[in-house]
């Protein structure tokens, strides 16, 4: 496998392999979406109790989730580049965080315009709600941490620290439903075993989250494209790119 | 098809408000991210391309000024 993986520890072959995936990734990810939220919003039944407002739930709960994977993913990142060093892996954490910041706030402010008509409430200082923002404080320091030092090394350094103490902070937002009493409902779709939920909900939602997760790869791939041309300026390869790219 | 008309539609049984602040504030974040991110390209391709010039300038600037040295050394000598 190392074998394998080797040359793409290479930021020329990653930046060359990221641009021939792209155009990929945003064909299924635009396919993905558009059915999926036709679907969750014209043809997904409303729901018995909650009514049409249900229909919150295909955003709501896959950028939730994205933003606590996102995370994940930034932690593993962050490891690999404290421990081995790559630099490649500090780029793709640097380009995640942004993401991950959008897909939180995406989570809180669709799960607030979802609380309203469902709890009377749009915020509540519940463990779920407190939890999730606390994530994008995390990201927004990680955020800042990538752009407070010259030195992008540095840099790297500093926001990966703060990546991995933070992540403690998801199995709390993850188990905060279970080991609380919240206003937060527990868990419809990641239920071990059998989803509570009636298929004709479910799919439509399976459709929605596989969009979403395209469109974070997306998006991750067009960050991280810059972040490798950034952190390589003086390389040969990038001075050639730049003559052919400049100004068109 | 949950609805019969475009009107019903827009009203989500009364939660068309909630609905909307939802899938409109989703589209505008995530639009928003992808066109910056996008758009980082170029403006980190232009970014280089102008450091590049300014380093060619200083470059050749040194050059001359060393020549011009080397010249007017030959004068005095």
């Amino acid at each position: 496998m190392w074998k394998w993986l080797h040359p793409y520890a290479n930021p020329e072959v990653s930046y060359h392999f990221t641009n021939k995936l792209l155009p990929w990734l945003s064909v299924l990810a635009a396919v993905f979406l558009c059915i999926g939220l036709v679907w969750a919003l014209l043809f997904a039944p409303a729901d018995y109790q909650q009514g049409h407002s249900f229909r919150i739930f295909y955003v709501h709960v896959p950028a939730a989730s994205l933003s606590m994977g996102i995370y994940f993913a930034m932690a593993i990142a962050a490891f690999c580049s404290l421990v081995w060093q790559l630099k490649l892996a500090d780029a793709s954490a640097a380009a995640m965080a942004p993401v991950g910041a959008a897909f939180t706030a995406i989570a809180l402010i669709t799960g607030s315009a979802w609380g309203k008509p469902m709890w009377g409430t749009w915020w509540v200082w519940d463990a779920r709600l407190t939890s999730e923002l606390i994530l994008l404080f995390l990201y927004l320091g990680v955020i800042a941490l990538h752009s407070a030092f010259e030195d992008k090394n540095l840099a790297g350094k500093a926001a990966g620290i703060l990546t991995l103490v933070g992540v403690i902070n998801i199995p709390i937002i993850k188990y905060s439903v279970d080991w609380w009493n919240t206003l937060h409902q527990g868990s419809t779709v990641s239920k071990l075993g059998k989803p509570s939920m009636a298929l004709d909900m479910l799919w439509p939602f399976i459709v929605c989250f596989i969009g979403f997760s395209l469109l974070v790869g997306v998006i991750i791939c067009l960050r991280f494209r810059n972040e490798i041309l950034a952190r390589n300026s003086i390389r040969p390869w990038v001075r050639e790119l730049v003559k052919t790219h400049k100004n068109k | 098809m949950q609805f019969s008309s475009f009107s019903e539609f827009i009203d989500m049984g009364g939660y068309g408000f909630y609905v909307w602040l939802s899938f409109g504030t989703t589209a505008l974040i995530l639009s928003f991210l992808l066109v910056s991110s996008k758009a980082g390209h170029q403006k980190i391709i232009n970014e280089i391309a102008k450091r590049q010039q300014r380093d060619d300038k200083l470059r050749q600037a040194r050059e001359i000024r060393k020549q011009e040295k080397r010249s007017i050394n030959e004068v005095t000598e």
